[in-house]
This record gives C-alpha cells, sequence and structure tokens, in this order.
C-alpha cells in the first residue's frame, strides 16, 4: 500500500493533503498505474519485527493545500471557478508566454494572513517569494511560485479534539503545531490519455492561489491527523478563505492508506490521475533537486499593523495585520463554546452541531420557537432530524422538516398532548414533506394522548385482569414486570397513553 | 578547475541542458571562474541581496477578474492539440541514465 497520498480536492476551492509518515513497515507498494508516493524519511526507519531494535512510534506530519477563495488567481487577472471549458480560464502569464510578469492579488494575502492569525501564527512582516522548478506539462513556466525561505506565516498551532474509543462521551483535545502557511501557485490539470500515449493538459487552474499549511508531525495516528484535517477544514470554511471541500470520506481513504502502508522512501509525491493531482516526476536516481531561488521580479511582500502603517500611504496598497486580526469571525472553538453555555448542551453536542452545516442554525431556531428545553430539543436534533438526513443523504437545507415544523411538533410534546412515541410517528409522516403541519397529522392519524382519567382506567383495569400471572409477580415483589403492563396499556391505545400517567394508575390499582 | 562529470551528469538531467562537446564544457568552466571572483569581495556581515527590485514597493492588485478567455489564441501556438486542451507527451520521460544515452560526457 502506498504509504503517503496527495489527495483530491478538485471542488469549487478544495484541500488536498500530502501526508507524511515516520514508521514502520517495509517500502511502500505503488499500485499500477499511480506514481509511487513517498515523502522524506526522517531518520532510518527500522522495521518491525527486526530483532533487538525498538520499533518507531508513527508519527505523522501533514501538508495541506487550500485552494484560496478569491476571484481571481494569485499573479494575474485570470478567474478562479470550477468546471469552465478547458483553457477559458487561462492568460498570457499563466501560459507562461514570455514578457509576463506576476502581479500579486490582495485578497490572497489577506486569506493568508486570516488564516495564519486564526492558528495562532506569528505573520512575518517580510516575506519572499522564490522559484521551485521542476519540470512536468502542467507547470508551463517550468518553475512554481512559491514561499521556501521566508514564508508569510511562521509557528502557529490548531486545537482539536477526538472521541476516545468511538464513544461520543468522552472526548479529548490535542494540539498539533503548524510550521508555517506559504503562498503559492497551483498547477494546470493532466489527463492522461494512456490509450493515444499522450497527456491533455487544462491551464485553468495554473496559477490560482494556495496557501500550504505545513503541519509538524505531532499526531500519532491516523485518527488525530483526520481529525486535525476536519478542524482546519472548519476554520477555512468560517473564515471564508477557502472553500475547503473535500469529501470526507476521502480524509478518511488517505488516513487509512497511511496507517496501513509503509515506511517512507526518498522523497517523490504521490499521483493520481482521477484526481488530477500533478507531481514532479519521481528521480529514482538521486534526490530531487528543485533549485530554489528568489523570484526575481517580485520585491519582498510587506505587510503592516496599526503601528507600523505609514502615514500617507495608498490605503488600497496595503495590508494591515491588526485591522484583519480585528475582523476574524468566531472560530469553531469559540462558537462551540458559546453554544454550550448558552444552551446547556455537551461539548460533544456542540460538536455535532458545528460538523453538519446548517444544523447549529436550525437548532437555535428551533429552540426559538419551542418552549422545550434546550438539552431536550438537542436529543431531538442530533439523534432524530440528523438520523434521518443521514440515511437519505440529505442536507440540512433539503429537510423536508423546517425548524417551524419541528418547534411545533416539540411543543406538542411538551404540552403533553401526545406521547414521544406518537412524535416520531408524526416526524415520519412530516418527512414525506406533504405540507402538513404536525397537528394536522396528529388529528389525521387520532394520535393524541388520551386525556381522559375515566377512559385510561378502564384500560388499565382491563390489563390488569388479563394478565393474571403478571400481577401475582408484581405483588409479590417483582416490580419490574410493572414494565410489561405498561406496555400492553400502550399497544392497547396505540400509544396514546402517557406512560407516567400509566404507571401511577397500575400502580394505584395494584395496591388496592 | 573542471566541473566533475557526475555534477555535468547531474546538470544534463536536472536543467535538461546538453553540454554537447568540450568546448560547452569549458565555457561551462569558465563562466564559474568569472562567477567566483564574487568571492574575492568581503561579505561579512552584509545581507545578500535577492533582487534589485528589494527596495521596491511589492503592488497588490485588486481581486478582480480582467483578463482569461482567450483559449482559441493561447493554442495557435501548440503544435498539437485535442479540442481545447494543449497535447502533450505521456508523463515526464526519464532521461536515460550516463551509460545508457548519448552524450560527449559518456567518453569523459
Amino acid at each position: 500500500m502506498a504509504a503517503a497520498v496527495a489527495t483530491a480536492a478538485r471542488g469549487c476551492s478544495g484541500v488536498w493533503c500530502r501526508a507524511w509518515q515516520r514508521g514502520a513497515g517495509g517500502p511502500g507498494h505503488s499500485p499500477h498505474g499511480q506514481r509511487a508516493a513517498a515523502s522524506s524519511a526522517r531518520g532510518g526507519a527500522v522495521p518491525v519485527g527486526k530483532s533487538g531494535l525498538a520499533p518507531w512510534v508513527p508519527v505523522v506530519g501533514l501538508e495541506i493545500h487550500a485552494q484560496i477563495s478569491s476571484n481571481s488567481k494569485l499573479f494575474s487577472g485570470s478567474q478562479v471557478q470550477f468546471a469552465a471549458p478547458p483553457n477559458s480560464l487561462v492568460s498570457f502569464f499563466d501560459a507562461s508566454l514570455p514578457g509576463t510578469l506576476p502581479v500579486l492579488n490582495r485578497r490572497c494575502v489577506e486569506a493568508a494572513v486570516m488564516t495564519g492569525l486564526a492558528l495562532n501564527c506569528s505573520i512575518n512582516k517580510k516575506s519572499l517569494f522564490d522559484r521551485k522548478h521542476y519540470f512536468y506539462a502542467d507547470l508551463p513556466a517550468g518553475y512554481q511560485i512559491t514561499q521556501q525561505r521566508v514564508p508569510i506565516a511562521v509557528n502557529g498551532s490548531l486545537s482539536y479534539s477526538l472521541c476516545i474509543d468511538n464513544k461520543m462521551s468522552q472526548m479529548v483535545t490535542k494540539t498539533v503545531r503548524i510550521k508555517q502557511i506559504q503562498l503559492e501557485q497551483d498547477s494546470g490539470k493532466s489527463l492522461h490519455d494512456d490509450t493515444r500515449s499522450q497527456t491533455l493538459v487544462d491551464l485553468n487552474r495554473a496559477g490560482v492561489g494556495l496557501m500550504e499549511v505545513v503541519m509538524e508531525p505531532d499526531m500519532c495516528c491516523g485518527e488525530e491527523a483526520a481529525a486535525a484535517v476536519r478542524e482546519l477544514q472548519l476554520i477555512l470554511q468560517t473564515l471564508g478563505s477557502s472553500q475547503a471541500v473535500m469529501a470526507d470520506y476521502e480524509i478518511q481513504r488517505q488516513i487509512e492508506e497511511l496507517e496501513n502502508g509503509g515506511t517512507i522512501l526518498n522523497e517523490t509525491r504521490a499521483f493520481d490521475s482521477k484526481l488530477g493531482c500533478t507531481v514532479p516526476m519521481r528521480d529514482k536516481e538521486g534526490k530531487q533537486d528543485y533549485r530554489f531561488m528568489p523570484e526575481p521580479n517580485l520585491p519582498p511582500l510587506i505587510l503592516y499593523d496599526a503601528k507600523s502603517l505609514p502615514a500617507n500611504m495608498n490605503h488600497q496598497q496595503v495590508v494591515n495585520i491588526d485591522w484583519i486580526h480585528e475582523r476574524l469571525p468566531d472560530l469553531p472553538s469559540v462558537k462551540r463554546a458559546k453554544l454550550v453555555e448558552q444552551y446547556g448542551i455537551l461539548p460533544e453536542h456542540s460538536f455535532a452541531l458545528l460538523n453538519e452545516d446548517g444544523l447549529t442554525e436550525f437548532f437555535e431556531n428551533v429552540v426559538k420557537q419551542t418552549q422545550m428545553k434546550p438539552k431536550k430539543v438537542i436529543g431531538w436534533i442530533l439523534n432524530v432530524l440528523l438520523s434521518y438526513l443521514k440515511e437519505h443523504s440529505l442536507t440540512v437545507k433539503e429537510s423536508p422538516i423546517s425548524s417551524l415544523m419541528m418547534a411545533d411538533l416539540l411543543n406538542l410534546l411538551e404540552k403533553k398532548e401526545i406521547s414521544s412515541t406518537a412524535a416520531k410517528q408524526v416526524l415520519a409522516e412530516l418527512w414525506k414533506g406533504e405540507e402538513k403541519t404536525p397537528l394536522e397529522i396528529v388529528k389525521e392519524k387520532k394520535l393524541e394522548l388520551i386525556q381522559d382519567q375515566k377512559e385510561l382506567e378502564q384500560i388499565c383495569q382491563a390489563v390488569i385482569d388479563g394478565q393474571e400471572n403478571e400481577v401475582m409477580a408484581i405483588k409479590a415483589g417483582n416490580l419490574k414486570v410493572l414494565n410489561k403492563l405498561i406496555g400492553l396499556v400502550q399497544r392497547e391505545t396505540r400509544g396514546r397513553s402517557n406512560p407516567v400517567l400509566v404507571k401511577q394508575l397500575l400502580e394505584k390499582k395494584l395496591s388496592e | 578547475q573542471p566541473v566533475a562529470v557526475e555534477v555535468l551528469d547531474h546538470l544534463e538531467q536536472l536543467a535538461l541542458v546538453d553540454f554537447r562537446d568540450t568546448e560547452g564544457v569549458e565555457r561551462l568552466r569558465k563562466a564559474i571562474q568569472f562567477a567566483d571572483q564574487l568571492h574575492e569581495v568581503n561579505t561579512d556581515g552584509v545581507e545578500p541581496m535577492d533582487s534589485v527590485l528589494e527596495d521596491r514597493c511589492l503592488y497588490l492588485r485588486e481581486d478582480d477578474v480582467t483578463e482569461g478567455n482567450c483559449a482559441n489564441e493561447l493554442l495557435k501556438n501548440a503544435r498539437k492539440k485535442v479540442e481545447e486542451y494543449f497535447v502533450a507527451p505521456p508523463g515526464n520521460i526519464p532521461l536515460p541514465t550516463l551509460e545508457e544515452r548519448e552524450t560527449f560526457l559518456q567518453g569523459s
């Protein structure tokens, strides 16, 4: 199994990861049709099983490339857009025609600063651009402009939580250090046509701005890596600096491959023709040498803060770190803490709410419109609504049940007009999306709780009369059997009896 | 001081240049010798200069879409194309090793 893999992300604004692992095991096997994947191994790893030597603890570091959310590219004015006709979003600079020069997009700088601040980094007030050389058909210039010597942000941290032992009830917080964030160009896309022995090149993506987030090898395993990436994804989406679209299964798949893989060999990068990631050629002989050199066409990037801001400068030419800092939105960790404090829900509930797009808003809307306490509402949202949505692969936006309908239903429940079993039946009906209100469904299916005490008493009596053995057992002290009688009453009433009331009535009768 | 064959071979692979003959290699050696004169200057405590633009202001562009939509023009330069795609050989074709390829360096 290939040990390290570069992945996906070719969504509207993608994220792809290169993961590397210092671990035990033999050399990675490269599947047919894919280039072998690896990253630099720090020191020699000794495979597990060799006698006398302790195995290495797998340590995972990640490099994540997040496509910047911007209208135009990093160094040119061509549009950034997913799925456009091939080579229609390409300027002369992107195609590397002679005489063209890079011009830096301010929005991309701001996105990187925002991301750096959100990840607790030191923002370098002076950062530099470099050229990284390698030959590949989708890199027309023969080099990528990146920030190898002095990137825009360094030395940050990312806190994330994960469940121990798959139990949602036990969450532990971990931190991974962020080594740096750098701005760099994306390359174009190669489509391999093996039958005709040729590669088709689309440069629409060439030159799109990327933020490469480099994490230190602080993670022990695939699960930690996945959790860290997920949190980063949420942060980027909250900031709006990247849409960070990457299917969850893709993250999991990459992490699993990593876990199953062996050690890393010399430096190469993974390639997946389906996903369209490009890589430098694997150099079988020696190390790949990118021949880094300063980008001669770009002076240093200077950023300012309130103190260093020059008086007479054109504000359009200024990126003010403090100004950006003041306008950072609440990060996921802050949002979660606020939810817990405001609604009295558990931390793991807040994670579940933020994990699903639009769910927090839905929850808050329901809470606003119902008398039911948030602590009770959350159960209906997470256990009932969310599972419905997941079962039918729907997003919250696509939910046939609106927050208003949900609130109405929970109000009926809270006012004890229906039982929770009946509520679930109503939900199943609402799910069909037939525009009926919860109250209408309750009336239609006669799901109201029996309010007539006499009627209930009669039913209880009938059940008691019909279950001699059970009654004897209860009178003899086996109180658990009472539940069976309650169940029978529920069945008789087709779920329309209040179990608490039924229990009281039965107990009263049995003690007579 | 002549440049080692391993270095020349490495350069040919990396930069896809072909030194071609003794004259080419000699030209390289002279170029290195010329550049080495820089070592005669005492640069202790002096920050290296990357570019004469180092004290210029890096211009920041607004995030507007101002170019693109010229696929036809761009593709006019392409020797081979398929629909609107540029056509390239199938992946990188590795340069054969020193022993395997025809290069003047073989004889060195």
